[in-house]
């Protein structure tokens, strides 16, 4: 037995695209042989027709776009939220790129959609020269290419609060994502208007049905705010803020608003509704932290983790780390509950505010339970607090940036579960 | 030198300065017009090659004060930007009833996850981070009243947002923030009153003072 997955009822694939596949009797055959072959049971659901020589018939022909193979179904979940969250399944992915259909997705009025020839970018407030940029103004502007995360503030909240063993990365942590995006840089954009020096502040508004309204400080618009155009090499997807986005690098991802459509400069923030009912951090001692918008740094195992049921040997010990404060400098695992770390070799140079993968390669010896945790460091010396020094610095009740460590309890029978308390 | 041996050594030139490139993320020399368009400070370890932008590219036209006035919808707590109009207790209550309580309850209680609980002026301490049970409401939690109105008039109700007209936007928050006991069911909500509104959340919001390193705050 190997780290199969247990798949949830109705977390299968689009059919249409199974059928593609199957377009055919003679597949359709092929599918009757190999379920035989394999002696499906009527509990496993049945795996998904191939021929069973690939070398001895031809393959499929060209196509518009690529399908995900028929055996793999990742997908977010819950599906159906107008104002929620969306998570990104952090077990089925590998490497740093999140792919932009997997960007995990926070709305809070559901998706715009927005003709790109009627989309315009109003900047106006404390400036010299209120501007209109169109789309086409916007792509004349000089490009760059950045990769960062975006991390929901609310990540972990639950693994946080309210764990379970029964979660899964996706469940604990799938509220960040990692892309490479293109668009351009907002203090160029600046320089056409001619921001006041008594303008402290900006408000970035969406045009998504919430009008979703933040503050944000001019600083960061010198710095490295950008205003993309583009996620992994094509237009941003709609989820994410087609036709343009505010990207602000390592910040809690409701600054960096969607389907932006005003910038207005101000000498004061505006006070909305997300930053002060939302997405301010009660602490103890009766107060709240505002505008907190740095994201901590932080690291989640991907691998092993629940629902997978481990054999003796060799295993990967994979997972993801990023800091909203530059790069990750290194990340330590431990097989021991934390007595002792061991540092984790990264699959690639760490990119500032941006994932890095790490592995660990750790093996089983059949005893257990075994504690898997992770901590990651960033170049401002910080690291992760432990869930009980988490606890007494911000609270149980706090509401937002979770990073303490977590892991995964690796049972004797080889059971793979979350363990929040390690 | 061989040339198997030449060729080994030309790989390794190139394979090195692939790496440089890669080190030098913000600073090779591969792309010094994007380089010095975005080289945040944070970001670079060394100077990225400075490219000269005009001072203007010319790009965008001059914002009329039509689309200006059509988009700036915003509400700060200054209230300069709160329209006329007005709106009474009874008056909101009857809207909240048709256009509210169907995500937020008959009596403001929420619908827990996505559908917040808007009316308890409890806890009264602000306690929250002692408990995650205790919910943040209007009357509890939220530091300014300007905020209430910034927020239904742009975005209430979900599925209709910014229907609501301005006399009706005041009525709402005449009836949540009597509901919060904030205030009497008696005021009459317009801007002087809602300016002169005193919430119980206010003054305890402090600002961030995580810096990173070693401390953890």
């Amino acid at each position: 037995m190997s780290t199969r997955r247990t798949r949830e009822p109705g977390e299968g694939g689009p059919a249409i695209s199974r059928r593609t596949l199957l377009a055919g009797a003679a597949a359709a055959a092929g599918a009757a042989a190999l379920g035989a072959r394999e002696g499906l049971t009527a509990q496993e659901p049945a795996r998904p027709a191939v021929p069973p020589d690939p070398t001895k018939v031809p393959g499929l022909p060209t196509s518009p776009l690529s399908e995900r193979s028929p055996f793999e179904h990742p997908g977010r979940k819950p599906v159906g939220n107008l104002s929620g969250p969306s998570f990104t399944p952090l077990q089925d992915l590998t490497g740093t790129i999140t792919p932009s259909d997997l960007h995990f997705e926070r709305h809070h009025g559901g998706v715009a959609l927005i003709d790109p020839q009627r989309w315009k970018l109003l900047i106006h407030g404390m400036v010299d020269r209120p501007l209109v940029l169109d789309l086409e103004d916007l792509r004349r502007f000089p490009q760059v290419t950045r990769t960062y995360f975006i991390e929901c503030a609310g990540n972990g909240r639950n693994a946080y609060r309210t764990p379970k063993a029964e979660m899964t990365p996706q469940e604990v942590d799938g509220l960040t994502s990692n892309t490479e995006w293109t668009g351009v840089p907002l203090r160029t954009i600046l320089r056409e208007v001619g921001v006041k020096p008594k303008a402290g502040w900006f408000l970035a508004e969406g045009g998504d049905a919430a009008v979703l309204s933040r503050s944000i400080p001019v600083a960061k618009a010198m710095d490295d705010a950008l205003v993309v155009l583009a996620q992994n090499g094509e237009p941003l997807r709609p989820a994410h803020g087609y036709p343009a986005r505010l990207l602000l690098p390592g910040w809690e991802g409701n600054t960096s608003v969607k389907w932006l459509r005003r910038l207005e400069f101000t000498d004061q923030p505006n006070m909305s509704r997300d930053e002060t009912s939302k997405y301010t951090d009660p602490l103890p001692g009766g107060k709240a932290r505002q505008f907190s918008f740095e994201q901590d740094v932080k690291s989640v195992i991907t691998a092993p983790a629940y629902p997978a049921r481990l054999e003796q040997g060799w295993w990967p010990i994979s997972g993801l780390a990023w800091s909203g404060r530059g790069r990750v400098t290194k990340v330590e695992v431990s097989t021991d509950g934390g007595k002792t770390w061991a540092q984790a070799e990264l699959l690639t140079p760490p990119l500032p505010k941006a994932h890095v993968r790490f592995q660990h390669m750790w093996r089983w010896d059949g005893r257990g339970p075994v504690v898997l945790l992770s901590r990651a460091w960033d170049e401002t010396g910080a690291t992760q607090p432990t869930r009980a020094e988490f606890r007494r610095v911000r609270g149980i009740g706090t509401d937002f940036h979770f990073n303490h460590v977590r892991g995964w309890i690796v049972e004797r029978d080889g059971r793979v579960v979350f363990g929040a308390d390690a | 030198m061989s040339a198997t041996r030449r060729r080994g050594a030309r790989a390794a030139a190139a394979t090195g300065l692939a790496l440089l490139a890669a080190c030098g993320d913000r600073g090779g020399a591969a792309a010094p017009a994007a380089v010095a368009a975005a080289a945040p400070s944070s970001e670079a370890t060394t100077p990225p090659p400075v490219v000269e932008h005009p001072a203007s590219f010319g790009l965008g036209r001059a914002a009329t004060r039509e689309e200006i006035r059509a988009w700036d919808i915003d509400v700060n707590p200054t209230g300069e930007a709160l329209p006329a109009g007005r709106g009474t207790y009874e008056q909101g209550k009857q809207i909240y009833a048709t256009q509210c309580a169907g995500c937020h309850g008959a009596r403001g209680e929420g619908i827990p996850p996505h559908y917040p609980m808007l009316v308890s002026a409890e806890p009264r301490d602000f306690s929250f981070a002692d408990d995650f049970r205790k919910t943040k409401t209007i009357g509890n939690y939220w530091p300014y009243a300007t905020t209430l109105y910034d927020y239904i008039a742009r975005a209430m109700p979900l599925t209709a947002p910014g229907s609501l007209t301005p006399d009706q936007v005041y009525a709402v928050v005449a009836y949540l923030l009597a509901e919060n006991e904030v205030t009497g069911r008696d005021v009459v909500m317009d801007r002087a009153a809602l300016l002169a509104v005193k919430m119980p959340g206010a003054g305890r919001f402090v600002p961030d003072d995580r810096t990173g390193g070693p401390e953890f705050r």
